[in-house]
């Protein structure tokens, strides 16, 4: 056994649990607020990476002012979708919106596509070629340690908005109960537009990220989308803290899948510990939200 | 006089598709008053209150309240003018406690400002809740729920409080409690809209009742004056109103 290989492993299975964290943690939140599926998700994320990358370039490579401007595009942009098509058939079942939002992800792929080309892109900063540590035993990239960082934040800041503050308990609360929520004077159409714009947020964070780890390409989006539904899955569908422990989970099962399998297996392996999670425990780890 | 009512019901229809739910519904509620609608399964009760919160959109007439049309206005905007609703059910919000329910109550921006205050309040009249106050709602007995309700519904500090079939499931010795309670919201100048099933408790504990069947409203006038026998008949469907 390599010790070395397996402790490098561990410690990249746990970091890259991070960056699959902060992709399913929107995913997560629309469907614990709402009991949407929100396929476009993936789609919506590596639009942010894209935009990200071009106002980048527009910035002078300043990320940080790019995700900024991104990130204030995207919410427009998910209120948008959120109050003129999405709450427009949420009453009417699951599918109804499950079809507008394939729809939308269909869309999303074919304009990056016309605009973009199938290239492979990247947004480059100093970070992601950097090697924080670097010992015998493991080496750890910036990249994978702010990955991880930055999604205990998001994921921090997002359980104290939803427990601690008033638009968090009326989150909450639509969630809970529709109509109840409404005797209380929430508007639940208006809340559920607010919580499509905080998870824009956790997509641009999420688009940066990845594109400062891995190249994407305009399909990119079903990949990392595939990834949200794994982490979302094992975490709890609707738990904010599920999805952390979910990505980690699925990043160790891919880690430790390749170790001991090859790395043909990483995928494989992910999945596989994901069909027995849900075996055990059908809801997820951490599920405890419902919708009535 | 139009100003000595809080709230007016007028003409109002309400429909389910081609299905006629309610129908020329006139109805007028007094200030600092006790109403009751009482009615079978079925009567209508609920469509008319859903309509005047805003669940439902009236399909003909309106709906006034302090003399402003609110026919057909979203049900949180109704909830800002003063109306609230302790829904069939009770309805609470099973993952949140006790009070966390409470200060979603206190949602809107005026009562949100005085949260402390109306919670003060709601603690005084139910003081098992200010013992609970952390528990999550879901574990709460069917009468704690009740309450629970109520008094969220208190925190949005209305001028009208519909509550809604009041004593569906709970023991006698509850629904007393719980009666008592609302004598002390109405003495403390609350307007009350009070929906029970049954019909010798809903005519003791108000002051103006309307009958409702299949519907419509067949009689009205003060409780004490409304013979008791006649209210269940039309209540049960028989006789002169079979």
């Amino acid at each position: 056994m390599d010790l070395a290989l397996l402790t490098q492993s561990i410690v990249t299975g746990i970091l890259l649990g991070g960056l699959y964290a902060i992709v399913g943690v929107g995913l997560s939140l629309i469907f614990g607020i709402m009991g949407l599926t929100n396929i476009a998700h993936g789609n919506l994320m590596i639009l942010c990476s894209f935009l990200i990358m071009v106002f980048a370039s527009v910035f002078s490579n300043n990320i940080l002012l790019a995700l900024i401007f991104t990130i204030v595009v995207m919410m427009v942009v998910g209120f948008l979708l959120q109050n003129f098509l999405v709450n427009k058939v949420i009453d009417k079942g699951a599918e109804p919106a499950l079809l507008v939002t394939f729809g939308l992800s269909i869309i999303i792929q074919n304009a990056l596509t016309l605009k973009f080309g199938a290239d492979a892109r990247s947004i480059d900063s100093a970070v992601a070629n950097m090697n924080v540590v670097a010992t015998k035993y493991v080496s750890i990239s910036g990249a994978y340690l702010l990955n991880f960082v930055v999604a205990v934040i998001v994921i921090l800041a997002l359980t104290m908005l939803i427990k601690h503050t008033y638009l968090g308990r009326a989150i909450r609360a639509a969630s809970d109960n529709v109509r109840a929520a409404e005797l209380m004077g929430v508007h639940t159409k208006l809340i559920y537009s607010v919580t499509m714009c905080i998870a824009m947020v956790t997509a641009c964070i999420a688009g940066l990220l990845v594109g400062n780890t891995f190249v994407f390409y305009p399909y990119s989006g079903t990949q990392y989308l595939i990834i949200a539904f794994g982490v979302v899955v094992i975490g709890g569908m609707g738990s904010i803290g599920g999805t952390l422990l979910g990505g980690v989970i699925l990043g160790l099962a891919q880690l430790l899948g390749s170790y001991f399998f090859g790395t043909g297996y990483q995928i494989f392996a992910g999945y596989i510990v994901m069909l027995i999670l849900l075996t055990v425990k059908p809801a997820g780890l951490l599920s405890n939200m419902k919708r009535k | 006089m139009a100003e000595e009512y809080l709230l007016r019901v007028e003409d109002v229809d309400v429909r389910y598709g081609d299905f006629l739910a309610v129908h020329d519904i006139n109805m007028k509620f007094q200030k600092g008053a006790i109403t009751a609608v009482i009615g079978a399964n079925g009567a209508g009760k609920s469509t008319l209150l859903n309509a005047v919160m805003g669940t439902n959109r009236p399909s003909k007439g309106k709906v006034f309240f302090k003399d402003e049309d609110i026919t057909g206005l979203r049900t949180s905007l109704i909830v800002r003018r003063g109306i609230t609703m302790s829904p069939e059910g009770s309805e609470v919000f099973e993952g949140m406690s006790i009070r966390e329910n409470l200060l979603m109550g206190a949602y809107t921006p005026g009562p949100r400002k005085k949260r402390a205050e109306l919670m003060d309040k709601v603690y005084q009249l139910f003081p098992v809740l200010k013992e609970k106050e952390k528990q999550l709602a879901s574990f709460l007995s069917g009468g704690q729920r009740q309450m629970l309700a109520i008094a969220r519904a208190i925190m949005s500090d209305p001028d009208l409080i519909i509550c809604d079939e009041i004593s569906l499931g709970l023991a006698p010795v509850v629904i007393g409690d719980i009666y008592e309670k609302l004598h002390e919201i109405n003495e403390a100048g609350m307007t009350v809209v009070l929906v029970d099933q049954e019909v010798h408790r809903s005519l003791e504990n108000s002051h103006y009742s309307y009958v409702m069947v299949k519907g419509g409203v067949v009689m009205e006038g003060p409780s004490g004056e409304l013979p008791e026998d006649e209210v269940k008949d039309a209540y049960f469907g028989i006789n002169k109103y079979a």
